[in-house]
């Protein structure tokens, strides 16, 4: 499976086949995937949309190896990933995926350095080069007089790309943003856009979840959702 | 490197510890009035099992006491008026003790009088005892000055004595003291040596020594003071004949002291119509004492566990608070890529930090209490390597039992849930 996995297009990273999740909620099944098959591919800009309960955030946690499919399969940079144990996705999350949260979820007793080198961390980095890396990504989202601050003392906006420099510190293939500008103002959520913009014209593949069209507009595609389906796909697929 | 990972864990542990100053503290109090109970109780014990080894070297670990005693009946009927009590340990005894067990090594039979004793014009009692050269083997004490009776003063019934260092500093005071004659009732004796003196109790144990002893030559002893006295009370006067006071007796092999002790006691029933004698082994009464340290050391160490494991149980309490209260942060680190063992990890140390610094708090406190103990009680206290290692040790292990529950509560926060956590 997994040599048929990685003979496959070079330009692909992530590749849903007949995704389904199911959730029991008591007697009743609720079906969360029922049957996706999509294909995301290297240096692309999804926006995935649908109002609650259509399976965004499922997609979501399944795509950013938070959760596992009931059935079908899931290939992460050609590998499949959707029989793996909890070990083997953390390890997938560490080393391919970055993520950004709409509240931020940054740590609130570490400083802005110590958030960013978390995931260094975890890749056991040493303490001096993690330093290094993490005042490095601190001036690319515009944050370097602000490394010794806590969370607390930041602004939404700043906090956001704190969370931002996180996701980048691993150097991932994949970041997944899930409503990234919905705790801040128009203008600097504008920011936080732009700064994920740029990232995908450096080459990274991102992919939002949202529900207000003015920024799914920003992605070159965007997938909408209902009841656990594709309803449809708008725009080039890069 | 390996090692920098683990120091940099401790080290974010602290930091996270920090955050909670006061939480953290109170916390440890737990632990450090555990940890600090059980060094207690370990010094105490120690010195009691040293003190006792003590008492054992005092007294001759292969040592038993035969001592005279009024026996109930002549209690009784001594009351009466010029009635003369007869009773106790004969010359006999003490010659049939002597030859008739090969496992005896030496005896020294012991007649005990008081006499006021003086020079010049400074006087004091004495208890003056008549004994042989055996006696010094039987009751080692350090000379510390001249020789002890020698078995040709006893042939010459040369009238010698041996005092102990109290009596020789009251009565010689400053006076050179070899050579000095003193006067002890109505007799002149030489001063030919000086010894240290270990008295005090052993539990109910007397040790055979006191600090006013003056040691004389038995044979003098019998000749100058003869079998019987008289002792002045409101009743009239007293009398009793006793031959010898104690015979100490010395066996070879400590495994063999209780067959010989009781041995000596049927021999003693043959010839004694009456129970005018006792038969006390040290070893044996050191054995119940210790025995008895024992099973007080098992009752203060239960109490001292108790206040630990009320310790790590608190301690417990505060990381599952903890791990709810950082409930997102764990899902963070979850969704970053944490395994879950890293997340065990992480709380673990935490928890190891903070018993193991409660635990070095206790040590602290706990070498602090023998030092009080001993001050106010007198009570010796002891702490040894591993009376401080142990105690150590359990608090690290405490931190690691009582840790291991909430760090593996905290491993099993599904990152989704925790994400959402508020």
């Amino acid at each position: 499976m997994v040599r048929q996995a990685t003979s496959e297009n070079h330009q692909e990273i992530i590749k849903l086949v007949n995704a389904r999740k199911i959730y029991q909620m008591g007697t009743e099944q609720v079906k969360a995937l029922a049957g996706v098959n999509i294909t995301f591919n290297k240096g692309s800009f999804w926006a995935i949309m649908g109002p609650s309960g259509s399976g965004k955030s499922t997609m979501m946690n399944i795509l950013g190896c938070l959760d596992r499919l009931t059935s079908g399969s899931y290939y992460l940079d050609g590998k499949d990933v959707s029989r793996l144990d909890d070990d083997s996705l953390s390890e997938f999350r560490l080393r391919y995926l970055g993520f950004i949260f709409q509240s931020f979820n940054l740590i609130p007793q570490l400083t802005v350095q110590r958030n960013i080198e978390l995931p260094l961390y975890y890749l056991g980095w040493d303490a001096r080069e993690s330093a290094e890396r993490a005042k490095e990504l601190a001036e690319k989202v515009g944050l370097a007089d602000r490394v010794g601050h806590r969370p607390t003392e930041l602004s939404g906006g700043q906090m956001q790309r704190v969370a931002i420099a996180r996701a980048l510190a691993n150097d991932p293939h994949v970041i997944f943003a899930d409503e990234p500008t919905g705790n801040l103002d128009s203008t600097t959520g504008e920011q936080i856009l732009e700064l994920l913009m740029k990232l995908n014209e450096a080459g990274k593949t991102i992919i939002i979840v949202t529900h207000e069209p003015d920024i799914a507009k920003h992605a070159h595609s965007r997938l909408h959702m209902l009841d656990g389906q594709i309803d449809r796909i708008e725009g080039n697929s890069k | 490197m390996r090692q920098t990972r683990i120091a940099r864990n401790i080290w974010l542990g602290i930091e996270n510890l920090l955050l909670h100053k006061l939480r953290s503290f109170l916390t440890m109090l737990g632990v450090v009035f555990g940890v600090g109970s059980v060094v207690a109780m370990l010094s105490v014990g120690e010195g009691a099992s040293k003190e006792a080894l003590e008492q054992i070297r005092k007294l001759g670990s292969n040592n038993i006491i035969v001592s005279s005693r009024k026996s109930a009946e002549e209690e009784a009927t001594s009351t009466q008026r010029s009635h003369m009590s007869v009773y106790g340990l004969t010359y006999e005894d003490y010659r049939r003790i002597a030859s008739s067990f090969s496992n005896i090594q030496q005896t020294a039979p012991v007649k005990l009088t008081r006499k006021d004793s003086r020079l010049r014009e400074r006087k004091m009692e004495l208890r003056i005892v008549g004994t042989t050269p055996d006696w010094f083997k039987l009751v080692p004490r350090e000379i510390l000055a001249g020789r002890v009776i020698l078995k040709s003063d006893q042939e010459k019934q040369a009238p010698v004595t041996v005092l102990t260092e109290f009596g020789a500093r009251k009565i010689l005071a400053t006076e050179s003291t070899i050579g000095q004659t003193i006067r002890v009732g109505s007799d002149q004796f030489e001063v030919i040596g000086i010894v240290k003196s270990e008295s005090g109790q052993a539990g109910n144990i007397q040790i055979p020594d006191q600090e006013i002893d003056a040691y004389i030559p038995i044979e003098v002893a019998r000749r100058y003071f003869g079998d019987i006295f008289t002792k002045r009370t409101s009743g009239g006067d007293e009398s009793e004949m006793v031959e010898l006071h104690q015979v100490i007796v010395q066996v070879d092999d400590p495994k063999k002291v209780e067959a010989v002790a009781a041995g000596i006691e049927r021999m003693l029933q043959q010839f004694h119509k009456k129970q005018d004698y006792t038969v006390s082994v040290p070893l044996a009464l050191l054995k119940q004492a210790e025995a008895m340290k024992r099973r007080f050391n098992i009752v203060l160490g239960s109490i001292a566990g108790i206040s630990l494991l009320v310790g790590g149980i608190g301690i417990m309490n505060i990381m599952l608070a903890s791990v709810t209260e950082r409930t997102r942060e764990i899902g963070i680190r979850r969704a970053i890529g944490a395994k879950r063992r890293q997340i065990v990890f992480q709380f673990l140390i935490e928890t190891v930090v903070l018993s193991t610094i409660g635990g070095l708090i206790g040590l602290g406190v706990g070498t602090l209490i023998p030092f009080l103990i001993t001050y106010f009680s007198g009570m010796i206290t002891l702490i040894t390597w591993k009376g401080i290692l142990v105690p150590l040790l359990i608090s690290m292990t405490i931190g690691i039992l009582f840790g291991l529950y909430p760090a593996v509560h905290a491993a099993k926060v599904d990152p989704i849930v925790a994400l959402r956590h508020e």
